[in-house]
């Protein structure tokens, strides 16, 4: 399986909080206020299963995924991305304990949907792509690290109660 | 694996980019040294702040041969040579790093180009920068 993923991996301790500085915890905020999320979420999680199709395995009851133009225009991958947005958007509201917020959600990707976790970063780097041509300009070196930075915290989170 | 219009796209957007090549290198490579901070220990003797010569003819330098790739994508191996024998046993830069710069790239070109860098161009763009690194790696063992 190639390694194609850069979100970068957090050695959070569990012990460890993740500490932000204002710059990112502002810009993390921002960042959400700014995007739809029934806009920037179906377009990452088509462009998820376009450009890494093998992440499509775990999509078997979505029905027509044959090419971009069925994926972008199927409706259960759109109502999935914006699921994953809303997702976010409780990490967003919990930046001190993201751990904790994913418990559950880690526990259900792993025991229940059996996702491997590599694919998180996949999704992760499909979401910094799309929320990039969303902000043009505005979504500086500065403000893509504090994103990615935000989003790393979230794959591991999300990768913690595997077992 | 590269289907025909994979590559024909991919040579229309490095095409259309060589003129602006300064601009979009340098900005692959800020965006690579403020989100991977180590990929800049590679860089210690130049100067590398937004705006240098060093920076700016860096990241032209990276998109000419880019894009000068993408020309005979199946003849990579061919013309990346000297590119090759230049990271193996000069710079020795791990490879990982061609990761984090092809991402760092993925996001540039979709910061300029926005809507038109849609799916379809980001997945052939991905598999060529990919396939780009793999060979540039290629001598390193």
């Amino acid at each position: 399986m190639p390694e194609n993923s850069v979100s970068a991996d957090l050695q959070t301790g569990s012990d460890k909080m993740v500490e932000w500085t204002d710059f990112e915890r502002d810009t993390i905020k921002d960042i959400f206020s700014m995007i739809e999320y029934d806009v920037v979420g179906p377009a990452a999680l088509t462009r998820c299963l376009v450009v890494y199709p093998w992440t499509q395995r775990y999509f078997g009851g979505f029905g027509n995924l044959y090419n971009a133009a069925a994926i972008k225009g199927n409706p259960m991958v759109s109502k999935h991305g914006t699921t994953i947005m809303h997702g976010l958007d409780r990490a967003v509201k919990n930046l001190d304990d993201i751990e904790n917020t994913y418990t559950e959600l880690s526990v259900l990707h792993s025991e229940k949907l059996h996702v491997d976790p590599d694919n998180f970063k996949l999704l992760a780097d499909c979401l910094t792509i799309v929320v990039a041509a969303q902000l043009g300009k505005k979504f500086t070196g500065e403000v893509q690290a504090a994103f990615q930075k935000f989003l790393a915290v979230v794959v591991s989170s999300l990768g913690r109660q595997y077992h | 694996m590269l289907s025909n219009k994979e590559k024909m796209l991919i040579v229309e957007i490095w095409e259309s980019l060589t003129p602006v090549a300064e601009e979009i290198g340098a900005d692959a490579l800020l965006r690579m040294f403020a989100c991977f901070p180590g990929s800049k220990t590679y860089f210690s003797h130049l100067d590398i702040s937004r705006g240098s010569p060093h920076l700016l003819s860096h990241g032209k330098k990276i998109v000419l041969a880019l894009a000068e790739g993408s020309k005979d994508i199946s003849q990579l191996i061919v013309t990346l040579t000297p590119l090759q024998i230049m990271h193996a046993y000069q710079l020795r830069i791990d490879p990982t790093n061609f990761k984090l710069l092809s991402h760092c790239m993925l996001v540039a070109l979709s910061c300029l180009m926005r809507d038109d860098f849609t799916a379809v161009a980001h997945a052939a763009m991905d598999k060529y920068l990919s396939a780009f690194a793999a060979v540039l790696a290629e001598k390193y063992r």
